[in-house]
């Protein structure tokens, strides 16, 4: 068995060295190591979703894989009612998802992060509550604001005519003009805890030094926080838009407890979650076919993109460093 | 009135706007859960005719209704076993796979690391219909086996990538004085390394916990008989039957919510770690 260095050098050494000095164990028990996650992962994860590609170019009867027939099933998904038409409308509702989403969460969710670095009462009771929602289930949540916003028996229309703005009361998830933007609110209730978590993580990564060096300088609260903390910031801003965009087109249990598995009323509130999930599971005899396309559709728009702003963010990070 | 406030201590204004915004959003957030607490107490009849109330009496049967007649100790058990299996699985296969990787260089290894990595990006519900015929083949469709492992497959990127990096971080020394006392791989792995990282295991295992707990998808796919299904597809049958019953509505989202609401309390510390952790390696 080697021992590799002279134990006075390694005694020195910092004790962080990846294997320094020493060779890895043969194949054999590598494999016995790497093997149990890999198949797991590779059989469950991996293999399927590559198969949803091969899925795409045939015809599906049921469950049963039928002839070969190129493009037909992304040329139906686009082209066939009424597909032709949920399609780029749930495709925008995940669009807006994302932007409103991120809009409220670069303002509030920093504003929050910024104001609870700094030692202040009751701070981390206010990091945990507003950390509290993320923890419970889209579904349970978009139920419960169901029930608060209930037209007949909600609590929430009550605080409107208790508060005499009885004129504001309205059935908030049956109009297709609220609906969406109430959804998009909900969300926010649900999420933005996670957003608010990232910045503060990003902003302790931070030394105080900077700041203070700015500060001794004559900088201003705003200055310091323009010139110094966002721009060290703007990997952590790459981050949370990345997530936020995977999970803005993934959503699904929140809209599904909101608006019902067709997105309702008449389709405000569908996405491609939702789209993708009635074309799998309730599209008619070639429903795979078309979804398989629609997955394929899908994950290049979810991957792609997000892989095309992680390339972005990391060369914006050189650029200022 | 210039004396009066001259001598007084003088407010910030903006303090107090910061804080008057601070804890006002605080009660927002936990306004709606006080009303769920609350009204998962009082009779369905009460709640309809004042939504906002405090209850006359202290009166559970709610969950008792909840927790029998509407299934819920069915599918809390379901969720349970299911979702610890999962967890289990996910760490104990994540933890090997992560000892070697993080501890040698081997030829392939920076690949395999970035093979386990992608999946914390990878949209995996997109394949969930080859995932499903597979799941067919081998007779694990409506079998919560066949959702443990589903879910353990879905564990392993995140558990790999933080495991690793806590082996890594291990000191050299501790594996070469077992290797001189010629302890095998498996045995260093096992002995010396592993009570090591203890603290990894548990951020990780409860950092699974949530999200699986709160999964709706792979379950409403891969599970048809109602015995099997776990808490959030039982919700939907729920809301359904029960749409006239608030307070056994209530009762049943307390009983769905309170576990995770208790798992964070406790280990906050270990789940905020675990949100924050791929921050930087996106």
């Amino acid at each position: 068995m080697t021992v590799g260095k002279p134990s006075s050098a390694r005694l020195t050494r910092p004790a962080s060295g990846k294997g320094v000095g020493r060779v890895a164990p043969p194949w054999r028990i590598l494999l016995l190591f790497l093997a149990p996650a890999f198949l797991l992962y590779t059989i469950f994860l991996i293999y399927p979703l590559a198969q949803a590609l091969f899925f795409s170019f045939f015809e599906w009867k049921g469950t049963v894989r039928g002839a070969f027939v190129g493009f037909d099933n992304f040329s139906e998904l686009f082209g066939r009612f009424p597909l032709n038409e949920q399609l780029p409308r749930a495709f925008i509702h995940n669009i807006t998802f994302f932007l409103a989403t991120m809009a409220i969460q670069v303002s509030l969710g920093l504003l929050f992060a910024l104001l609870l670095h700094r030692p202040r009462r009751g701070r981390s009771f206010l990091r945990t509550t507003y950390v509290l929602p993320y923890m419970i289930s889209p579904l349970i949540v978009g139920y419960v604001w169901a029930l608060i916003l209930n037209p007949t028996f909600g609590p929430f229309n009550s605080v409107l005519k208790d508060l005499g703005l009885d004129e504001l009361a309205r059935p908030w998830l049956g109009d297709p003009a609220t609906a969406f933007p109430v959804v998009i609110l909900v969300n926010a209730w649900f999420w933005l805890g996670f957003p608010m978590l990232l910045f503060a993580a990003g902003l302790s990564a931070i030394p105080e030094d900077f700041a203070e060096a700015a500060r001794v300088d004559g900088a201003s609260p705003w200055q310091v926080f323009r010139h110094v903390t966002f721009p060290l910031l703007i990997p952590v801003f790459g981050t949370v838009a990345i997530l936020t965009f995977i999970y803005s087109f993934n959503v699904f249990g929140l809209v599904w407890a909101l608006g019902g598995v067709d997105g309702g009323p008449v389709g405000s509130t569908d996405v491609l979650g939702l789209l993708f999930y009635r074309t799998a599971f309730t599209g008619g005899i070639n429903a795979f076919g078309t979804a398989s396309a629609l997955a394929v559709v899908m994950f290049v728009a979810i991957f792609g993109v997000s892989m095309t702003a992680r390339w972005w963010f990391r060369r914006l990070e050189g650029g200022i460093a | 009135m210039t004396g009066a406030t001259a001598r007084a201590r003088r407010p910030d204004p903006t303090g107090v706007a910061i804080a008057i915004l601070m804890w006002g959003y605080a009660f927002i957030v936990l306004a709606p859960l006080a009303l769920i607490v609350i009204n998962s107490m009082r009779p369905s009849r009460q709640i309809f005719r004042e939504p906002i109330a405090l209850p006359e009496s202290i009166n559970l049967d709610s969950y008792v209704t909840a927790w029998g007649e509407a299934s819920f100790s069915q599918y809390f058990s379901n969720s349970l076993v299911i979702v610890m299996a999962s967890v289990v699985l996910a760490v104990a296969v994540s933890a090997l796979a992560a000892y070697v990787l993080g501890r040698y260089s081997f030829r392939g290894s920076g690949l395999l690391a970035i093979f386990f990595l992608s999946g914390l990006l990878l949209p995996f519900r997109l394949a969930i219909m080859p995932l499903f015929l597979l799941l067919q083949d081998l007779g694990l469709v409506d079998s919560r086996l066949g959702l443990v492992l589903v879910y353990a497959a879905t564990g392993v990127p995140f558990s790999v990538f933080i495991l690793s990096a806590y082996f890594r971080q291990l000191p050299v020394e501790l594996s070469e004085a077992a290797r001189i006392d010629g302890a095998g791989e498996f045995t260093i792995f096992g002995r010396v390394m592993l009570p090591l990282v203890r603290p990894a295991l548990a951020t990780v295992a409860v950092f699974q916990f949530v999200p699986l707990w709160n999964d709706f998808f792979f379950p409403l796919v891969l599970l048809r008989s109602s015995e099997k299904w776990t808490l959030p597809v039982g919700m939907t049958r729920f809301f359904g039957e029960f749409q006239t019953d608030w307070s056994t509505l209530f009762a049943g989202i307390i009983i769905t919510t309170l576990p995770l609401i208790i798992v964070f309390l406790i280990a906050t510390k270990q789940i905020i770690a675990g949100l924050t952790a791929g921050i930087g390696k996106l």
